[in-house]
């Protein structure tokens, strides 16, 4: 799936240090600066409606809300914790059940205070997508130390760099 | 229509959590289960929703804070549950929209919900919902939705 193996193994740490994120099993399949793609394997507990085995709308809030993060922290010039101050998501259809669910996050604008961000989950084609979101996080939110988005943000970045030096 | 939901209302309707089969019920629904969201429906009309704390509900280890996304998932499932109880819909509704608003992170502590619907409409429906923790004057986060309460498909 992905080009960039050693950045998706660097983007995985933004995940493996949120336990509700492995809890849905929420995996990152590819990372650039701003801009993260992300995937949730179906399973039986994420289901929301047991006739027609759709997943949970809720399943989409989470992994959006998880990986419109991510995709700031790898916007960021250097670690910082966030919180997410607000999200909105607009749901177009229900995933089809049985299908992984994917989706595509973008850091658009960042400012010294808040972060912008913009997302859409889908299951086959990001042209025919679930739902859309839109949102934004505050930036150094709180005084715990961001030793995961620490790591990654820095991984992350030695993984740009190591891939543009490659690329020229 | 859906045999779960219908069981659903009549748990609602029958308003009786003391004997555990509402809990059960509400159990039964699988990502419901898997965050472990309690619902008690109250005097006033509203249904309190509980979400226990869990250490898999982590979003944060370092705080450590409850998961934004598990704040929204429960916001939503609290919509949901009490369009459920003052509309005695048919079927199940169906997000149109949601915008949460966080405002204080979430502590290793039960999280508790209540919605307000600001419109019971025959096709779309409007809810305000609100979640806190200790002090119900301290908000933890609010949203607001559309909710489809038709059965129409599309």
């Amino acid at each position: 799936m992905s080009d960039n193996p050693d950045i998706e193994e660097a983007a995985g740490q933004l995940i493996s240090h949120v336990p509700f994120a492995n809890a849905i099993g929420i995996r990152i399949i590819s990372a650039e600066k701003g801009k993260v793609t992300a995937k949730v394997p179906y399973a039986d507990h994420l289901i929301g409606d047991p006739d027609s085995g759709i997943i949970h709308g809720g399943v989409i809030t989470a992994m959006l809300d998880n990986v419109c993060g991510s995709s700031v922290i790898s916007a960021l010039p250097a670690p910082m914790a966030i919180a997410t101050i607000d999200l909105r998501i607009d749901y177009m259809r229900p995933a089809e059940a049985g299908k992984d669910i994917f989706c595509t996050t973008e850091c658009y604008r960042l400012t010294r205070a808040v972060a912008f961000v913009r997302g859409v989950a889908y299951t086959d084609s990001p042209d025919k997508p679930i739902a859309h979101c839109a949102g934004s996080f505050m930036l150094a939110a709180n005084r715990s130390d961001p030793i995961g988005a620490n790591t990654t943000a820095s991984m992350i970045g030695e993984m740009l760099a190591k891939n543009d030096g490659d690329a020229s | 229509m859906s045999s779960l939901h219908q069981d659903l209302i009549n748990y609602f309707e029958r308003g009786a959590p003391e004997d555990g089969s509402g809990k059960a019920l509400i159990e039964s629904l699988p990502y419901l289960k898997f965050l472990g969201i309690q619902t008690s429906p109250q005097q006033d009309g509203t249904v309190l929703t509980t979400l226990p704390f869990k250490d898999e509900l982590v979003g944060n280890a370092q705080l450590p804070a409850i998961h934004g996304g598990v704040i929204g998932s429960f916001l939503e499932v609290t919509a949901i549950v009490q369009l459920i109880w003052i509309g005695q819909a048919q079927f199940m509704p169906r997000t149109v929209n949601m915008t949460v608003d966080y405002m204080r992170s979430g502590r290793a502590a039960p999280l508790y919900g209540r919605a307000i619907v600001s419109k019971l409409g025959r096709r779309l429906s409007n809810v305000r919902v609100e979640c806190w923790q200790s002090d119900p004057e301290k908000l933890t986060a609010v949203a607001i939705g559309n909710f489809l309460t038709t059965q129409d498909k599309g």
